[in-house]
């Protein structure tokens, strides 16, 4: 190499200013190019438009459990007899895992209305995530995992078994009296 | 430098070349020529022209023609012709769920087995008029009438070439013509018979905000609509060209400063 | 080609690294690499075409996290990326016109070594090693344009595979093998995918084999010269070429974005919209503009094996190319006559291009009309094509190997030093 860059005939000062430039809006530029190869792997808008779903209750007969697909998971909608309703209220919730009442499992951010026969909850384990059996399975008539064994009681709350919390509820509202809007 | 002079031969012949090249693309009937709001690197859809079209292609176009990979809800979506900004979420939109509720989907099975019709929510697509292809050219006298979602992009020219169709339809066939059974006479269309009946006449439409529904103002419009159902997102991908090119020409210009200060001291 | 002393570790952990696993010492020696220090922009080409395939690798990655490989969802799944998937609309077109913008600087890249010599002792097996990455490129690049499924992915698969079928005997076998069937269904497009996906981290192998290659003998130059003197010819790649390199992968950068953004669909047919269809071919099946040169020559030849093998030839000649050329100056800059031959190649290569767009039966110019029928008469593109093809072939085989032995070259300069500041004080 006959000459070098550095060469006293030019200004240092200015010449490391371009070279910090010219990196800084490198850099730049790879972090805005980098964030759409992040975010095309997000839900796409396809996906987000499903992410609201509406269940007619008035379907679901007394007794009964439909399960309604909400974001790819599946939702209990359990329409409780009152042998439930009751069980479900006699517990002392002080004794419980994850302390709810009857009432707080039946509304969400416990707030709006609510009917006390209808329980919707995700049916998803909280434990590891398989999907509990209903129909008053189970040690305590509610539901059943059969996975690692997880009992839960008819309003949902766990009472037996390693899952840590009671099942969870999904945001949802009432838009008539039979009529929810789930998410 | 000696190749300079090479570059500018291959460079001009390169664009001789593309010359040529778009030459290919007259080919066929003549197109009506035609400007549209969305032509240009700065073009946009004009909101009340598409949503005029989608009122054009929902009241008649839509008897024949499918939009199947469009879905409703894309109608109320940033450069969509319903986009509000107060309601970013398109099934927020009053609009989207009022024109998704004007149409029915099959949906199932239900718990019974069965299919069953429904009110459109604002994720569903747009239904097809016909269950599929065969009814569909069994209803159109053999002729498919095609889907509408890319369709402007699937013709050379697409925008001018629709257009052309709609507004050349002519009542007589010129002497020498001879229409097939079926077909009627239009000009802009390869061999000039077409199995589409003139879909658009005066007053086809009335438009709420008070244009005259000319067949021409119809086909602009619908081709406006279209135009956009091709490609919902060719408003969002022109601004971000923008913002990319000025980056780039700014990084150009700091790639060139500091390579001319590493080079200073070189004779090269 | 060895000058600059190595890479010399002097903390106590860069010597435990380089002692394990010198990979310092080889990101050193590939940077830091004597480079002839006159490479004008022609030569950047290469780290172009780097940046281009990492773009590509990485898009398509992307794109088949998305894509569904079957016959009745591709084309839905390209239009689900396009309109629903987080910046879909922009990974897609980069993808697309990534694949057209990488032929453009291989096409560049390719031209550049031959005018030069690149190709020439000792570089033969880095120009060898080229054309097999340019030949899998073809492949990738064709599998890749039928993926979307629309009419001319469809109707360009079944038009190339049926090629195959011009081979006697095995012809027909080679084509259903192909197919995984009896025309280009949805075996054939998995298999397509599968192969799209896997054969660019070949390409990319291939990639660090030419550049290996390359750093054996080091660069060729504009003046064809060896470096005779590490210090005075040559400049350290990093920062002096790193620099010229990104400044014009920036400006090439700005082309690309130019068609992503403003006219994605520019290079792309508009049939390729309509959804494939095995019962309906469309009325001019064109492949990508960069395989068009190459679907003038099949067609300038009435024979249909003929056509195939004169089309596979043209790739064939270029393996051999370094042994055709006799003449011992590398670069045609000293080479009046070679240089005007090579001006009329580059024009013939864009002229068969330009024929494989058009129809055969067109005329390239009229010169009068039929006096029995009164249509227009002249050139066809058919004879164009002809016509362009054989000098394709007689520039390779013919005009390069006489030339070497009659041509008289001018004087070299003796030196990459001397060359350099011959042209900066005629300048000055």
């Amino acid at each position: 190499m006959a000459e070098t860059v550095s060469t006293p005939s030019e200004n240092p000062s200015r010449r490391d200013f371009i070279y910090i430039a010219t990196g800084a809006a490198g850099v730049v530029g790879a972090g805005l190019y980098a964030w759409p190869l992040i975010d095309q792997m997000n839900p796409a808008a396809d996906t987000k438009a499903l992410s609201t779903t509406e269940v007619d209750l008035s379907s679901v007969e007394e007794g009964q459990q439909i399960i309604v697909k909400w974001q790819g998971k599946p939702v209990f909608v359990r329409h409780r007899t009152q042998k439930e309703i009751d069980e479900a209220r006699a517990v002392d919730v002080s004794t419980l895992r994850d302390p709810a009442t009857d009432e707080q499992r039946l509304v969400v951010n416990g707030e709006g209305k609510y009917e006390p026969q209808y329980l919707i909850m995700i049916g998803i384990c909280t434990h590891l995530g398989c999907v509990p059996i209903g129909n008053n399975a189970g040690d305590y008539d509610g539901w059943f995992c059969p996975c690692h064994g997880s009992h839960y009681d008819t309003a949902g709350r766990i009472r037996k078994g390693p899952a840590p919390k009671n099942l969870v509820l999904p945001p949802y509202q009432y838009l008539t009296d039979t009529l929810v809007k789930i998410g | 430098m000696r190749l300079s002079k090479l570059t500018a031969t291959i460079f001009a012949t390169a664009a001789l070349g593309l010359t040529a090249g778009s030459a290919i693309a007259s080919e066929g009937p003549e197109l009506k020529h035609v400007e549209f709001s969305f032509e240009g690197p700065f073009g946009t859809y004009d909101k009340a022209a598409a949503q005029r079209g989608f009122q054009v292609y929902q009241e008649s176009c839509s008897n024949c023609h499918s939009m199947s990979l469009v879905a409703i809800r894309s109608l109320g979506e940033p450069g969509g012709p319903f986009y509000d900004e107060e309601h970013p979420n398109a099934n927020d939109n009053p609009v989207i769920k009022a024109i998704a509720a004007m149409f029915t989907v099959t949906d199932g099975p239900d718990s019974e087995g069965d299919m069953f019709e429904r009110t459109a929510k604002p994720f569903d697509h747009f239904p097809s008029p016909f269950p599929n292809e065969q009814a569909a050219r069994a209803s159109n006298g053999g002729a498919l009438p095609p889907d509408f979602s890319v369709l402007v992009s699937a013709r050379e020219h697409g925008p001018q070439y629709i257009y052309s169709i709609l507004t050349s339809y002519e009542d007589e066939a010129p002497e020498g013509v001879e229409l097939r059974d079926g077909m009627n006479y239009n000009p802009a269309f390869k061999g000039g018979q077409i199995g589409m009946p003139p879909p658009l006449f005066e007053d086809l439409v009335e438009y709420s905000d008070g244009t005259k529904a000319s067949v021409e103002q119809m086909a602009h419009d619908v081709v406006t609509f279209m135009a956009w159902a091709s490609d919902p997102k060719m408003e969002e991908r022109k601004r971000m060209g923008w913002m990319v090119m000025i980056y780039l020409f700014i990084f150009a210009l700091l790639m060139y400063g500091s390579y001319k200060a590493v080079w200073r001291d070189v004779e090269h | 080609m060895s000058g600059y002393p190595g890479y010399d570790p002097k903390s106590g952990i860069e010597k435990w690294l380089d002692a394990r696993l010198p990979i310092v010492r080889l990101g050193y020696d590939t940077f830091i690499f004597p480079t002839p220090r006159n490479l004008n922009y022609w030569w950047t080409f290469g780290g172009i075409l780097a940046v281009i395939l990492m773009s590509q690798i990485i898009t398509g990655i992307i794109l088949a996290m998305h894509y569904v490989p079957h016959v009745d969802l591709a084309f839905d799944s390209v239009q689900h990326i396009k309109r629903d998937v987080n910046f879909g609309w922009m990974l897609q077109p980069m993808h697309a016109v990534g694949a057209s913008m990488m032929f453009l600087a291989v096409y560049i890249h390719m031209f550049r070594g031959i005018y030069y010599g690149s190709y020439k002792s000792p570089r033969e097996v880095l120009w060898i090693v080229g054309v097999v990455i340019y030949l899998l490129m073809m492949a990738t690049g064709f599998m890749g344009y039928v993926l979307p499924w629309g009419q001319m992915s469809f109707w360009g698969a079944t038009v190339i595979t049926n090629l195959f079928s011009a081979f006697p005997l095995v012809g027909e076998s080679i084509t259903q093998w192909l197919w995984g069937g009896f025309a280009v269904d949805d075996p054939t497009l998995n298999r397509f995918f599968s192969l799209h996906f896997v054969l660019p981290f070949a390409i990319l192998g291939l990639v660090i084999l030419h550049v290996w290659a390359l750093h054996v003998p080091g660069n060729n130059n504009p003046t064809g010269v060896s470096v005779k003197n590490v210090d005075k010819d040559t400049l350290p790649f990093h920062p002096y070429y790193t620099v010229k390199d990104g400044f014009a992968i920036v400006v090439f950068l700005m082309v690309f974005a130019a068609f992503i953004f403003f006219m994605p669909d520019a290079l792309n047919h508009p049939d390729n919209y309509i959804r494939a269809n095995p019962l309906v071919t469309p009325a001019h099946i064109v492949p990508e503009w960069y395989y068009l040169p190459f679907y003038a020559m099949l067609r300038a030849v009435p024979n249909k094996l003929g056509g195939v093998i004169t089309m596979f030839g043209a790739i064939a000649v270029l393996f051999v190319l370094p042994w055709l050329d006799t003449s011992k100056v590398r670069s045609m800059r000293y080479r009046p006559l070679a240089k005007l031959f090579f001006i009329i190649f580059v024009l013939a290569c864009i002229g068969l291009g330009w024929a494989g767009a058009k129809s055969p039966t067109d005329l390239v110019f009229v010169t009068g009309t039929d006096a029995a029928t009164g249509a227009p008469t002249g050139l066809s593109f058919l004879w164009f094509a002809r016509i362009l093809t054989l000098y394709y072939y007689v520039f390779f085989v013919i005009i390069l190997p006489v030339l070497g032995l009659v041509e008289k070259p001018k004087d070299r300069p003796e030196s990459i030093e001397k060359s350099v500041l011959n042209t900066t004080h005629e300048e000055a």
